[in-house]
């Protein structure tokens, strides 16, 4: 078994003290994200990316990928505790188990939730590490064509699978796609929108788009609905321990919300909240207590939450090996990855097995991790939300214009991140979603360099993209994708009905 | 909480005239440049779809408008907007000006408490001095990153 090897040699790297610490210090920093409500993992690992420049890479991205698991368990217990999801991927879990947190099951409900997203997150990264390898297998056949043909396949499934409206997701992609255009063509040296600005002639950074839009623009938007909301804490109530009836009812809502969410993740569809919403619906047409649906069954906190883990580790399968980020979070993971020259993708199997199989490896360890620091620990965790509101947007704020300072000494840079914050901010107030802006600055120029390589392959014939059945079958699969919402509009309101 | 106009929705206008400006600005740009390779495309040819794009998009999003299909939110409260943002000019201009750092993030720290709600203005700036004072501790002395200096910086 060349898997099994390379997963042993990858735990050899993954148990060496220092990226043992790196592993704790990110689920510590994710669960503790997952539990303060506006600070999700994309935007934890969008702050760490400058700070972290100059650690060891293998120690950092071990890190940034226990930020991502940990934010999963963290958002559940926000979510149970004050129907205030920590993250979108939480809020299926919301429906259900706050009203569990106020019958006086709270306990139960975190309980199964951290034990679905261990169960779920183990099973998931087996799929990962068992997945990986033949996906590379593919991946290492691909042609430019066919790469700028699974770009295409991801814009349009990013853009209109995230938000309810086909046509405020692909705005906020061309958007992104736009920003992605500013700087100098590396093919011909000349400079596309810099304007004259020095500043923006290496293009505009992933990290200042990122954290204008998820931390100043939050903030602002936060800031200015405040008066809106009030929100309360359900103080934990109820043995932590489940009933054996809860075992009974819980172990296949785990499962089930497994085998959704694992391979919704994986497909270049993104995001965790259709698995997690697709985990409620299922849980809530099979369990034996219909009744109790809607006043806290903990069929439907289980499913969602087994589904949102899974789909983390799904999400990694197509970053680590075509390079394609589906959610934020793997967006941000993509940018760290580049920020030490590395490229995900078949060739860094090839260079970085200890890499790559150390990362694999040590997802197995942080969830163990997460496991113990959920369960006992939990209400650790909640004193956290007694940190005062304001105090903690401040200390956010301040976090994002340093690390932003940090990584390109300049004001132009604070100027810009002010600018992508109001952007921000107008984007969440009239509902466009923010995450295909990241993903068309990101994958933007790759689509177009790997585009203009292929025609020069040709010679300029554009046939070509036609000519290879993979690149065909991805551009089919592209079309379909993107006509498909406009011609069932039920598809689009699916997520409108949910909450 | 959200609401559908069912009258033509001046934001939403507004923001479809923005994305058409884009796209004409990006247009504008990429018949600036000249095509460098023989084969293939050259660098004008990925903007010009940007913008073709964005001004697609720019319709439907007027048309949208138009009929008041735009989910609408309450204008919430400007001011807090006003203090974050001011927080943020005032950051940008203390390190322009060579402030630093430690007061830039003082000042910041200090109106975005205020736009959550606290009144202690004065305690949240020296919250904000002792967190600008640790962070410039940890990230520039012992992780070496490059922070602005001025002349408090100078004395640590």
């Amino acid at each position: 078994m060349d898997t099994l090897g390379a997963l042993l040699q990858g735990l050899s790297v993954a148990i060496a003290p220092m990226n043992l610490l790196f592993a704790l210090i990110g689920v510590l920093l994710g669960t503790a994200v997952g539990v303060l409500p506006g600070i999700g993992p994309a935007l934890t690992v969008a702050l760490l990316l400058p700070v972290t420049y100059k650690l060891d890479p293998a120690g950092s991205l071990i890190m940034f990928a226990g930020i991502y698991y940990g934010g999963m368990y963290g958002g559940s217990t926000t979510a149970i505790l004050i129907n205030t999801p920590g993250e979108s991927a939480s809020m299926a879990t919301a429906l259900e188990g706050n009203k569990m947190a106020k019958a006086g099951r709270g306990g139960p409900a975190l309980a199964t939730s951290a034990i679905g997203s261990f169960v779920a997150g183990t099973i998931a990264t087996l799929g990962l590490t068992f997945l990986a390898p033949s996906l590379v297998e593919i991946a290492v056949q691909f042609g430019p064509e066919d790469y700028f043909a699974l770009m295409c396949v991801a814009f349009v499934t990013v853009s209109a699978t995230f938000g309810d409206s086909p046509v405020r997701g692909l705005t906020s992609l061309f958007i992104g796609l736009a920003l992605g255009l500013v700087g100098i063509d590396k093919l011909t040296g000349q400079s596309r929108l810099a304007f004259g600005t020095p500043e923006l002639l290496d293009g505009v950074e992933i990290t200042t788009l990122a954290v204008g839009l998820f931390a100043i623009g939050e903030a602002l938007f936060v800031a200015s609905r405040r008066h809106l909301e009030e929100e309360k804490l359900e103080p934990i109530r109820g043995s932590l321990w489940m009933t054996l009836d809860d075992w009974r009812r819980s172990w296949k809502p785990w499962l089930r919300g497994t085998a959704l969410g694992f391979p919704i993740g994986a497909l270049p569809a993104g995001g965790a909240e259709i698995p997690t919403f697709l985990s409620y619906a299922v849980e809530r047409r099979l369990t034996k207590h219909p009744e109790e649906f809607g006043k806290g069954a903990i069929e439907g906190v289980a499913g969602p939450e087994a589904a949102n883990n899974a789909s983390a580790a799904g999400t990694l399968v197509p970053l680590l090996t075509l390079g394609l980020p589906t959610s934020a979070t793997a967006a941000m993971m993509l940018a760290g990855f580049q920020q030490y020259g590395l490229n995900p993708g078949p060739l860094l199997f090839a260079d970085h097995p200890q890499l790559v199989w150390g990362l694999i490896a040590s997802l197995y360890l942080a969830n163990a991790m997460l496991l113990v620091l959920n369960l006992p620990l939990v209400g650790l965790w909640v004193r956290l939300l007694a940190i005062p509101q304001p105090w903690l947007y401040a200390g956010i704020l301040v976090f994002a214009t340093m690390g932003t300072i940090a990584a390109k000494p300049s004001v132009v840079e604070l100027g810009m991140l002010t600018v992508f914050g109001l952007m921000g901010y107008l984007m969440r107030r009239f509902d466009y979603p923010v995450a295909p802006v990241v993903v068309g600055l990101i994958l933007g120029p790759v689509a177009e360099a790997q585009l203009r390589r292929a025609l020069s392959i040709s010679l300029g014939d554009p046939m070509v993209l036609l000519e290879s059945p993979i690149s065909a079958t991805l551009l089919a699969v592209a079309a379909i994708a993107l006509i498909a919402p406009f011609v069932m509009k039920n598809l689009g309101r699916f997520k409108a009905n949910e909450d | 909480m959200d609401r559908k106009l069912n009258r033509p929705d001046s934001a939403g206008i507004a923001i479809a005239a923005g994305l058409a400006a884009l796209a004409g600005v990006i247009w504008w740009d990429a018949t600036t440049l000249s095509s460098g390779s023989p084969y293939g495309l050259g660098p004008d040819a990925a903007p010009k779809v940007v913008a073709i794009g964005l001004a697609i998009l720019a319709l439907a999003n007027l048309v949208s408008a138009w009929r008041g299909q735009m989910p609408h939110r309450e204008r919430g409260d400007l001011k807090a907007i006003g203090w974050i943002l001011g927080g943020m000019v005032a950051l940008i201009a203390i390190i322009a000006f060579g402030g630093g750092f430690i007061p830039a993030t003082a000042i910041l720290f200090a109106a975005t408490a205020r736009a959550f709600g606290r009144r202690a203005l004065l305690a949240d700036l020296g919250i904000g001095l002792v967190l600008g004072v640790v962070a410039y501790l940890l990230f520039a002395k012992l992780l070496t990153l490059s922070l602005p200096t001025g002349p408090l910086e100078q004395l640590i």
